[in-house]
C-alpha cells in the first residue's frame, strides 16, 4: 500500500510540513527531512522551486527564488533524494508547478519519483480536466498519488468529482488566498470546514493555507484528518536555520 | 487544418486552461458565458456603439504612398494608433468591461507592461465607474512614467510588482494572485491573447473588429476583400490576432508575425519566442515560452516594453508550429530605424512595438502589386523619450 494511504489510516490528526528544496542552503534538503521525521512530523511536502509560483504568497516565492539562486534544479533534487528511503519512512510528496515537470519529461519525472520512493505529487496548475485527459495513466503506473485542491469556492458537485478522481487525500485550501495568509480563521472558514465534513467524502481531507500555530492547527483539524504548514515553517527556518526545527514542531502539538 | 480555437480551448497542441483550483470558478463562469453574452443583441449594440462613438472606429485603412514607393509594393496601414488611448488595446478592454458588467463584477484588475493596456483598462473603468487596480512591474513603472500618471489621473490604483524580475510576467503573476484572493467580485481583464481558455479566444474575438474593417475597406479600395499579406508585431499577440482573425483559414492570405529580436536572437537579450521558446506552461496556457532547460521561465529583452514577454499567445504558437505563419524577428536597431523612417516618409510616429512590423520591408521583399496590410497598432507618443535618447534628438 502507498505510504500516504497507510498514514491516513492512523488514528491521529496528521501534521504535514511543506518546505522548499534547497533552502535556505542548497544542501539543507536532506537535513530538513531528517529533522522533520525525528520530531514526529507525519508527512512532508518537498517544494520543487519555480520561477513563477502563481499560487504562492511572498514567503514561499522568496524561498523559491533563493533556492533557484542556490542552484537548485529538478536533477539536483533527485540527486539529493536518491538514498532518502534509507533513512526516511514517512510519506513524501513533491509539490511544485507543472512547467519544470514537463521540461524534465513527465514520464521520466514520474519514473524517477517511483525509483526514489516518492508517494505523491501536488501540481496546483495541472487541473483535473487536463490531468484526466493526458496524464493520469503515467501517475498511476508509477504509484504516484495525484492530490487535488479544493477551495471555499469549489462547488459540491465539483468536490464530488475531485473525490472520485482522488485516491489518497484532498488538499483543502482554507481561504481564498495565496499561501501564507496570516489572518487566522473566522466563522467563514469554520462553516466551510463543517460543510466539507458533512459531504462524507471517501478521501480524507488535509487543510492547508493559513495554518501557522497550535491554535490554527487545532481549528483546521477539528473536522479534517490533518493540516499542512508551509509559510510559517519557511519563516522559522529563515530566522533560525534548520537546526532548530524541533522548536517549531513542538509548538504545534 | 483549423487555425482557430477548438471546443476544448486548444489551438492545435497549444492553449487549454492550466490554472490552480482557486481560479477555476471564475474561469469556468467566463467559459460558460462568454460566447452567449457576446452574441446578445444588447451586448453587440453597446459594444459597437462604444467602438464608434468613444474609440473612434472604424479606423482608417491608409494607403502609405511614399512608404510603398520606397519598398516597391502596395502597403496599407491599419490605423489602430488613432484609437482613443493610442492603440488597439482599447478594443479588448471595451469588450471585457461590458462582459464584466454582465457577470455582475464590481472590481477590475489588469496587468500592464508598457502601460498601454493599463491605460486602456483604467479608461474603460472610469467610463463605467468601476474600481480599477493595475499591476505593473516596478521596473516598468520607472520606464513608463507618463502612462503611470495617466492611469492615476483616470482613477486607477497602480500597484508595483516587486517579485521576480519586476516586469510584465511578474505583473501578470501578481494580477493572478489578486484574482485568487478575490474570487467573487473581481474580473481580470487580460490584455493580450494569452492566459487560460477562454481568454485567448475572447480577446481575439474582441480584436477581430480590426480584420472585419480591413475586409470592408479593402473591398472599397482594391475591389477585393483579401490582401496578399497581413503583417503585425507579436508580443503576446493581440493586435496580430485581430488583424489575422478573418484570414486565418484563407490560404491565399500570407500571415507574417514579427517578433522582437532585441539585441539579436543569439545575444541572450531577445524576446523572439518562436525562435527561442520551447513548449511549456505560462500564465495558464500551454504555449511556446522562453525558459531554462530546467523549466524556469526566463526574462526576455526588447527595447519595446510591449513585446517584452517570454511567451506568446497559443494561437500564434500554433501558427508557428503548423507553418501557417511566417515568423520574422527584428532587432532593436532595425525597429528604431523603421520608426524614424515612417515618421519621415508618412508623418506618422509609430509605437516602437509597431515599428518592428515596419522593419521587415528592408529584407523581406514583396511583389510590386502585392497588397500588404500592416497593423499600425499604436502611436509613438509613449516612446518619445526612447526615440529622443536613441537618436539623440534633444
Amino acid at each position: 500500500m502507498n505510504r500516504i494511504n497507510k498514514k491516513m489510516q492512523e488514528g491521529k490528526k496528521l501534521l504535514s510540513i511543506y518546505f522548499t528544496a534547497g533552502y535556505p542552503d542548497i544542501e539543507d534538503t536532506m537535513p530538513t527531512l531528517e529533522a522533520l521525521q525525528e520530531n514526529g512530523v507525519d508527512m512532508v511536502e518537498i517544494g520543487l522551486p519555480f520561477s513563477d509560483p502563481l499560487a504562492d504568497g511572498p514567503t514561499i516565492q522568496e524561498s523559491s527564488t533563493h533556492a533557484l539562486k542556490n542552484g537548485m534544479t529538478t536533477a539536483k533534487l533527485f540527486e539529493q533524494l536518491k538514498d532518502v528511503r534509507k533513512t526516511i519512512d514517512i510519506p513524501l510528496i513533491i509539490m511544485g508547478y507543472f512547467n519544470p515537470v514537463l521540461q524534465y519529461g513527465i514520464e521520466d519525472f514520474c519514473a524517477k519519483c517511483k525509483e526514489i520512493g516518492i508517494d505523491g505529487m501536488i501540481l496546483p496548475d495541472l487541473p483535473l480536466a487536463e490531468y484526466e485527459l493526458h496524464y493520469k495513466d503515467i501517475f498511476e503506473k508509477n504509484d504516484l498519488k495525484f492530490i487535488f485542491l479544493i477551495t471555499p469556492q469549489t462547488s459540491d458537485e465539483r468536490i464530488r468529482q475531485i473525490d472520485q478522481a482522488s485516491d489518497s487525500f484532498i488538499y483543502m485550501v482554507s481561504t481564498a488566498s495565496t499561501t501564507g495568509a496570516t489572518s487566522g480563521f473566522s466563522n467563514v472558514q469554520r462553516d466551510y470546514f463543517e460543510r466539507i465534513a458533512s459531504l462524507n467524502l471517501k478521501n480524507p481531507q488535509i487543510v492547508g493555507f493559513g495554518i501557522k500555530d497550535s491554535e490554527t492547527f487545532i481549528t483546521a483539524t477539528k473536522n479534517a484528518k490533518g493540516a499542512i504548514i508551509g509559510s510559517a515553517f519557511i519563516k522559522h527556518i529563515t530566522e533560525h536555520g534548520v537546526e532548530k526545527i524541533d522548536d517549531f514542531v513542538s509548538k504545534i502539538r | 487544418m483549423n487555425y482557430n480555437v477548438n471546443e476544448k480551448g486548444y489551438y492545435g497542441d497549444f492553449g487549454g486552461a492550466y490554472i490552480p483550483e482557486m481560479l477555476y470558478p471564475n474561469v469556468e463562469e467566463l467559459r460558460q458565458n462568454y460566447l452567449k453574452i457576446m452574441q446578445e443583441a444588447d451586448f453587440q449594440k453597446e459594444f459597437h456603439e462604444l467602438l464608434r462613438e468613444y474609440v473612434g472606429r472604424p479606423t482608417p485603412l491608409y494607403y502609405a504612398k511614399r512608404f510603398s514607393e520606397k519598398y516597391g509594393t502596395k502597403v496599407y496601414l491599419k490605423r489602430e494608433d488613432l484609437c482613443h488611448t493610442g492603440a488597439h488595446k482599447v478594443n479588448n478592454t471595451i469588450g471585457q468591461i461590458l462582459m464584466a458588467q454582465r457577470l455582475g463584477k464590481k472590481r477590475i484588475i489588469a496587468e500592464t507592461g508598457a502601460g498601454q493596456h493599463g491605460v486602456a483598462t483604467a479608461t474603460v473603468c472610469a467610463l463605467m465607474g468601476l474600481e480599477c487596480i493595475v499591476y505593473m512591474g516596478a521596473i516598468d513603472i520607472k520606464r513608463q512614467a507618463p502612462n503611470v500618471a495617466r492611469m492615476k489621473m483616470l482613477g486607477a490604483k497602480v500597484i508595483p510588482a516587486e517579485s521576480g524580475s519586476k516586469t510584465l510576467k511578474d505583473a501578470t503573476n501578481e494580477a493572478i494572485r489578486d484574482w485568487i484572493s478575490n474570487p467573487t467580485d473581481t474580473h481580470y481583464i487580460i490584455g493580450s491573447v494569452v492566459g487560460p481558455h477562454p481568454y485567448p479566444d475572447m480577446v481575439a474575438r474582441f480584436q477581430s473588429v480590426i480584420s472585419t474593417e480591413v475586409k470592408k475597406q479593402l473591398q472599397e479600395k482594391e475591389n477585393r476583400d483579401t490582401p496578399d499579406y497581413v503583417v503585425a508585431c507579436v508580443g503576446g499577440g493581440s493586435n496580430a490576432a485581430g488583424l489575422y482573425y478573418h484570414y486565418l483559414d484563407n490560404p491565399k492570405v500570407g500571415i507574417i508575425a514579427v517578433e522582437a529580436a532585441g539585441k539579436g536572437i543569439d545575444s541572450g537579450e531577445s524576446a523572439a519566442t518562436s525562435a527561442l521558446g520551447k513548449e511549456g506552461i505560462i500564465h495558464g496556457s500551454k504555449t511556446l515560452l522562453m525558459q531554462t532547460p530546467d523549466g524556469q521561465i526566463t526574462e526576455p529583452y526588447s527595447i519595446s516594453a510591449g513585446l517584452d514577454y517570454p511567451g506568446v499567445g497559443p494561437m500564434h504558437a500554433h501558427l508557428f508550429r503548423s507553418k501557417r505563419g511566417e515568423f520574422i524577428s527584428v532587432t532593436d536597431a532595425d525597429a528604431m530605424q523603421a520608426g524614424l523612417e515612417l515618421s519621415k516618409l508618412e508623418g506618422i510616429i509609430p509605437a516602437i512595438e509597431t515599428a518592428h512590423a515596419l522593419a521587415i520591408f528592408k529584407d523581406r521583399k514583396f511583389k510590386k502589386d502585392d497588397v500588404v496590410v500592416v497593423n499600425l497598432s499604436g502611436r509613438g507618443d509613449k516612446d518619445l523619450n526612447t526615440y529622443i535618447e536613441y537618436f539623440d534628438l534633444a
